[in-house]
């Protein structure tokens, strides 16, 4: 399972530039709180020869061009070519990988699919999360075990933590499985497409919230004392205290989180979504990255999964500059 | 604007451990009380209490004819200013002003008005606009003072708020403070570690030592008849000068010292005796003194502090700067000027009622003890 992801170099490189540049982005508004910033112009270092810094930098750049940026330049470069699926040469087919993946109504019932499972587990996974995380912050004794089971599914592996939440969905000993039958519900995870997609959003937003759960608690924890108190003289409910200031003193952390999160779902769902329909049915629910997958490693359309890479790329690169520009600016930083 | 009631208030956290100890005071409508000691006496749970912040363990607090034990903060009518000012960083200082009158439903048109009046009032009009991140200090600090007044509470409580100012802004603001104060009569309740503060903005300070009241009093009442040895240390700057006495047959004996003291000692026996600073004088020539050895001295400008010894027992004297100093020197005090305490609790000793009446301001008479 694993290794299929690493064999996307396309997508995967695609997601690494992206994620790595928003990483960064996103620490430095958490560096922005402690005082960083002032030290490191003091510490200002000369180097006597010009090639210092570079040979310095050079490994990282290295790590950079080969696993992010070659593997996108090849994916961009192959979406242009019809390959030979045994490897015999390929030829130049101009935009048609595009213009034949942009017309197939499998391809958009697809992507459609996966804005609403993308929607679902950012929602959810930074809802309940965030939920959690207050509730957590207000518990006086005892919390820090209650904290620990909180956090212990982010601390174990993430396909172990993956296939305990796809045995919840067993069909001979799955918990939930039962709870719904109860109901009268009937699931049947990978024949059924609306039971396989409520499971598959299920287990990775519970995959997902104890890595919120973190960040919104320390973000919780971040909010001065006195703030607090200060409001609590102002303003006697505390449903109105938390959205008029608890709410807008967390924004740097759900931004943060809210880039991570629509990045998780479309992305590293990838181990959930294999598990869930691989060897099962063909009707079944799959987000873009499993067709990527599917078309290029399954089908040996590597043409055809390339352009579905770069694709993705741009989808990507549009959402973070509709983020940053639209939604930061409602942001305040400390 | 309402009188404040604490009664046989205490505060017991888990673990027994009890931070304040059966506090009563009776504050009067429009009084400003000092609440005053070392960090870790209480004072900060004694406030953070009346402000609803932390639950009362024992005893009651009442707010005009109010016991609020068991109110909500938020229905307390007080307004509290932190000592790191406790501004909402995401709201502009309007909003800040605002806030807590648009949370109790008060009409627009009220709410600006009142704004726009704090603001003239602490000269923060330029600024209504700004977020605190662009605010310096003081103007931050103007600015919680200024969310304090728009609510027009019952009682202002202030925990410690000019520590976070420079030296020189502090005293600026101090006299801000305490000019807004007269000038709305507001009951107010103001915690601090700075006895300087303490001295100059209370119309009552309360000295507190281990979660229990040392003394309640006037300023000045305080400084002159500090109820303790831990009060006469801690009220006036340089702290009054605790020595080991001990009063036989009428006389106080200082090392190879021996006091008279006109047949008015308060007790007999060893005795911990004070004396202020700016008390001892140089003594003349021919007058009866004891023997200062100077360990070092300290100029502030106005005066000079000289410590050193008397019988080994260290003192510190405050002299004018025109004073020659050479070497040792010969210095005298005034009886009348002396404190007696018990060396066992503390306690003030007072002497005979008689004794400010009827004696002349008595100097001292020393005979070395042989």
């Amino acid at each position: 399972m694993t290794t299929a992801t690493d064999l996307l170099p396309a997508s995967r490189g695609g997601t690494g530039t992206k994620t790595g540049g928003r990483r960064f982005g996103a620490f430095r508004f958490f560096g922005g709180q402690s005082n960083s910033g002032g030290e490191g112009a003091a510490k200002r270092v000369q180097f006597s020869s010009p090639f210092l810094p570079y040979l310095f930098l050079a490994p990282q750049l290295a790590i950079i061009f080969i696993f992010f940026y070659w593997p996108s330049v090849q994916a961009i470069q192959s979406s242009f070519y019809l390959e030979d699926p045994f490897g015999f040469g390929s030829t130049f087919v101009g935009m048609t990988n595009y213009t034949d993946v942009l017309k197939s109504g499998e391809y958009l019932g697809i992507a459609r699919f996966t804005a609403v499972f993308t929607a679902l587990v950012t929602f959810f996974a930074l809802s309940i999360g965030l939920l959690l995380a207050v509730k957590a912050d207000g518990v006086i004794r005892g919390n820090a075990a209650y904290k620990t089971l909180l956090i212990w599914v982010y601390a174990i592996a993430p396909p172990v933590a993956g296939l305990i939440g796809m045995m919840f969905f067993d069909q001979h000993i799955g918990p939930i499985v039962e709870l719904a039958r109860w109901f009268g519900w009937d699931i049947k995870v990978g024949l059924n497409y609306f039971d396989t997609a409520f499971s598959m959003v299920v287990v990775s937003v519970w995959k997902q919230i104890p890595y919120n759960f973190i960040f919104f608690l320390s973000g919780l924890q971040g909010i001065p004392v006195s703030v607090r108190e200060a409001a609590a003289i102002d303003c006697r409910s505390g449903f109105r205290r938390f959205w008029t200031v608890i709410l807008p003193l967390l924004a740097p952390t759900a931004f943060f989180l809210l880039i991570i999160n629509v990045t998780y779902a479309l992305f590293d769902t990838f181990g959930v979504i294999d598990v869930m329909v691989k060897d099962k049915a063909a009707n079944n629910p799959i987000t873009l990255v499993y067709k990527v997958y599917m078309d290029g490693f399954r089908g040996n359309d590597l043409g055809g999964s390339s352009a579905q890479s770069v694709i993705l790329m741009l989808i990507v690169f549009v959402l973070t500059i509709f983020q940053f520009r639209f939604i930061e600016r409602r942001v305040h930083y400390n | 604007m309402a009188a404040i009631t604490i009664a046989e208030v205490s505060k017991i956290y888990h673990g027994n451990v009890e931070a304040v100890k059966s506090v009563s005071i009776d504050i009067e409508d429009g009084e400003f009380i000092v609440l005053v000691g070392p960090s870790g006496c209480g004072k900060s749970t004694l406030l953070r209490m009346v402000a609803g912040l932390e639950t009362i363990s024992k005893g009651t607090v009442t707010i005009g004819s109010r016991v609020i034990n068991d109110v909500d903060p938020a229905e307390r009518d007080i307004a509290m200013v932190f000592q790191n000012y406790a501004l909402y960083p995401h709201m502009t200082v309007y909003d800040n002003l605002a806030y807590g009158l648009k949370n109790r439903k008060t009409p627009k048109a009220e709410i600006d008005a009142r704004v726009a009046e704090a603001a003239r009032m602490l000269e923060i009009e330029p600024y209504l606009s700004r977020k605190p991140r662009a605010l310096s200090g003081g103007q931050r600090q103007r600015v919680a003072m200024g969310r304090a007044i728009v609510r027009k509470p019952a009682a202002f409580l202030f925990d410690e708020p000019l520590s976070n100012l420079d030296a020189k802004l502090r005293v600026s603001m101090r006299g801000e403070i305490k000019r807004l104060q007269k000038r709305l009569g507001t009951t107010s309740l103001y915690v601090t570690h700075d006895q300087l503060e303490a001295m100059t903005l209370a119309d009552r300070l309360v000295v507190l030592n281990g979660g229990r009241i040392e003394q309640i009093g006037r300023p000045l009442d305080v400084y002159h008849r500090p109820a303790s040895t831990f009060v006469a240390s801690f009220i006036g700057s340089p702290a009054m000068n605790l020595v080991k006495g001990q009063i036989e047959g009428g006389s106080l004996q200082i090392g190879l010292y021996r006091i008279e003291l006109g047949g008015r000692a308060p007790v007999e026996g060893p005795v911990t005796v004070g004396l202020r600073a700016e008390d001892l004088k140089l003594a003349g020539v021919g007058e009866d003194a004891m023997l200062f050895q100077v360990d070092y001295v300290e100029e502030l400008g106005a005066q000079r502090l000289v410590h050193g010894t008397i019988e080994g027992q260290a003192l510190t004297i405050a002299l004018s700067p025109e004073t020659p100093l050479s070497g040792d020197l010969a210095v005298t005090i005034a009886v009348d000027r002396l404190h007696f305490f018990s060396p066992e609790t503390g306690k003030r000793l007072e002497r005979g009622t008689s004794f400010v009446s009827d004696a002349p301001a008595q100097t001292l008479r020393l005979e070395t003890a042989s």
